[in-house]
């Protein structure tokens, strides 16, 4: 496969109205046992991208939703190997890119060659660590391309446009878009505003080189819609946890969150 | 991880370098967000640094309003007992509001000021680093959130009441252990959701580059004020100087100036909780790993799989699984010994100094006084000691109570 492969084709092969939907889930949220038949439904509901949360005791760039699901995760033994085990075990199965986003420290104590390594083996295309922005942590970087795992990082809109280009140049992937100064949570939300098409604007005339992602306080479909409307596509994370949440207790939850997914994916017909 | 420096002795005091790195410590891993924020902070205060303007202001309030400087006072009775070196106490207990902490606050808050911010966050454990804020804050005018965990809101009950008193809005923080950590990542997360307008004023050694520097800076006229005091009254520098680290700013404030007097030996004390054998302590230096977390690398208390351990302390103040980045370094290096004392030895240090000085202190600064118990033993009648008396105690009579 070429470098960096199952992001790259989706992205080659995506068709200029369509909108990549990139889904963020808790690794071992609500149990460890379900994750992976999640992830497949999730595929099969409309996921183009998997973000596969690593859970960190201390998320200090997550609201209260993440938290909450980190903190289950973690409750319940969820940790690296885990963690590699479902990435095996889906990759028996799926060929959906799957990135994993977590804190630094957690990859640290793994040790960071094995981690990109192990990575790389169980066909992890990507990683996202909130708390490493380019240039703080060259290492992390390096074995980034040393293992083919591709760097994504985020923009925010307090980002100036040269260091935009820097986050570009330093990406692989995509570029995550973040569209609120603020932490992870779903938000209620009518309209694009000004100020955030504006942003938009400023990214898409710096970053040249990835796809651009946003994501941040989407909850429905027509939010989706609306914020993505000139970039590549849209991510989804607390909204699909709370939901998830709340129906956990129902034994076709799976299923349900899938309907769900195709709701944010399509709308409703 | 980075390859740690292999600086001469005499480059100790020259750290960080430009990226905030204390050999292979320190560093900034935050959120994109906030690099905005710690270059507009940086920049602001290297450049309020050399002003002459900012160091008179900041000075004369110091002077004016804190009550600097503070004394060096012989502790004769606590010298008589132990027979050895003789004693000395640097009375940061006597600064406005109870404790060092003030030092910092106004220095950070003068820093907001010029930076044109409106609004003020903290966090704080013992309650002392919110008391200074919420203080300052009320002197300037400024408005002021104060995050804390429910646990410390529920131990420094006093603390919490002068903060609302000062017209400050104490947050309860309810995830974790509910502490000082815990604390930290909810005013992170409020810093994180409204960069543009807030200053995030952080009251220990810790965070990203360059909190911890600018806690040392505004901190080490304690150190400095010492060495003066040392040379006048005894004429020369001390053999040894103790104080407590939890996050380490009393510490690093009195041992930065001393760093390249090599003959000053300098201790830093944890807080052992009930034994570093135990999983209930606080003895990041003692008993943790390097790892990240709060923006920077620093030992820490951690699982094998790098989640953040709790930390457990008697006192509020030292409850913290990390500690600032400049410690990790010196200990690393040799240049400061780390050691640490359980509760029970830090209440007994309680007992000690009140009943044979007169002066209550802190549950915090109480850990580096019972470590005069194991380092006395070892000094001679020649040489003296001196105790950095980070604070006093009166926020922590309800706990000592318990023990009395």
């Amino acid at each position: 496969m070429t470098k960096y492969g199952r992001l790259k084709n989706l992205f080659e092969n995506k068709g200029p109205e369509q909108k990549i939907m990139s889904l963020f889930i808790t690794a071992g949220y609500p149990d460890p046992g379900s994750t992976v038949e999640l992830i497949k439904e999730l595929e099969s509901s409309g996921a183009d991208i998997i973000e596969l949360g690593m859970p960190f005791s201390d998320p200090l760039a997550d609201g209260p939703t993440i938290q909450h699901a980190s903190k289950i995760a973690l409750d319940k033994g969820i940790h690296m190997d885990t963690i590699f085990d479902m990435m095996s075990e889906i990759r028996d199965q799926s060929d959906i890119p799957i990135v994993l986003m977590g804190y630094i420290n957690p990859v640290l104590q793994y040790g960071l060659d094995a981690f990109f390594l192990k990575a790389s083996k169980t066909g992890v295309d990507g990683i996202i660590l909130p708390d490493v922005p380019p240039g703080e942590f060259p290492e992390v970087e390096a074995l980034c391309a040393q293992y083919d795992i591709a760097p994504v990082f985020l923009v925010a809109p307090n980002t100036s446009e040269e260091r935009m280009r820097i986050i570009d140049k330093s990406s692989r992937g995509f570029v995550y878009c973040v569209s609120v100064t603020g932490v992870t949570g779903a938000r209620d939300r009518s309209e694009v505003s000004q100020s955030v098409s504006k942003f938009i604007d400023k990214v898409r005339n710096n970053v040249k080189n990835n796809p651009i992602l946003i994501g941040f306080g989407i909850r429905t479909h027509q939010d989706a819609m609306a914020i993505s409307r000139d970039v590549d596509g849209f991510i989804v994370g607390s909204a699909l946890i709370d939901y998830i949440r709340s129906v956990s207790d129902q034994a076709d939850w799976i299923k349900k969150t899938g309907d769900f997914v195709r709701e944010l994916k399509y709308g409703t017909s | 991880m980075k390859t740690q420096k292999n600086s001469a002795v005499t480059e100790i005091a020259t750290l960080p370098d430009n990226r905030g790195f204390y050999g292979k410590f320190g560093g900034r891993y935050v959120p994109e967000i906030l690099l905005p924020a710690l270059d507009d902070l940086n920049r602001a205060f290297s450049a309020a640094r050399n002003d002459t303007i900012f160091q008179q202001e900041y000075h004369s309030l110091l002077q004016e309003y804190v009550g600097r400087e503070t004394p060096l006072t012989y502790a004769g009775r606590l010298t008589e007992h132990y027979g050895k070196a003789r004693i000395y106490l640097k009375r940061e207990d006597l600064c406005h509001t109870g404790a060092h902490k003030i030092n910092n606050a106004i220095g950070q808050v003068l820093l907001a000021r010029r930076m044109g911010k409106t609004r003020i966050i903290a966090e704080t454990g013992a309650g002392q680093h919110g008391v200074a804020t919420a203080t300052v804050c009320a002197y300037f005018g400024m408005s002021c959130i104060i995050y804390m965990g429910a646990e410390d809101i529920s131990r420094q009950k006093l603390n919490v009441d002068r903060m609302h008193l000062l017209g400050a809005e104490v947050r309860p923080v309810t995830s974790g252990a509910q502490t000082l950590s815990n604390a930290i990542n909810e005013a992170i997360r409020d810093w994180v959701s409204n960069v543009e307008d807030t200053f995030y004023i952080i009251g220990s050694a810790v965070g990203p580059h360059p909190y911890p520097l600018m806690v040392r800076d505004f901190q080490s006229v304690i150190g400095l004020e010492t060495i003066d005091q040392s040379l006048k009254q005894e004429g020369r520098l001390p053999d040894h100087v103790l104080a407590c680290v939890g996050g380490g700013s009393n510490a690093i404030g009195m041992f930065y100036p001393m760093l390249d007097h090599q003959d000053v030996k300098l201790y830093g004390i944890e807080a052992a909780g009930e034994g570093v054998k135990t999983p209930r302590h606080a003895a990041t230096l003692t008993g943790g790993h390097p790892g990240i977390l709060h923006g920077s690398l620093s030992y820490l208390l951690q699982t094998q799989q790098g989640q953040i351990a709790e930390a457990h302390s008697v006192s509020a103040g030292l409850d913290y699984p990390g500690v600032g980045p400049e410690h990790s370094f010196l200990r690393d290096s040799g240049r400061v010994t780390y050691t640490s004392v359980t509760d029970d030895e830090a209440i007994e240090g309680v007992r000690m100094l009140s009943s044979k000085e007169g002066v209550i202190p802190a549950l915090e600064t109480a850990h580096a006084i019972a470590y005069l118990n194991e380092l006395m033993p070892r000094t001679g009648t020649n040489e003296f000691v001196v105790i950095n008396c980070s604070g006093r105690g009166d926020k922590d009579m309800e706990t000592i109570s318990k023990y009395i």
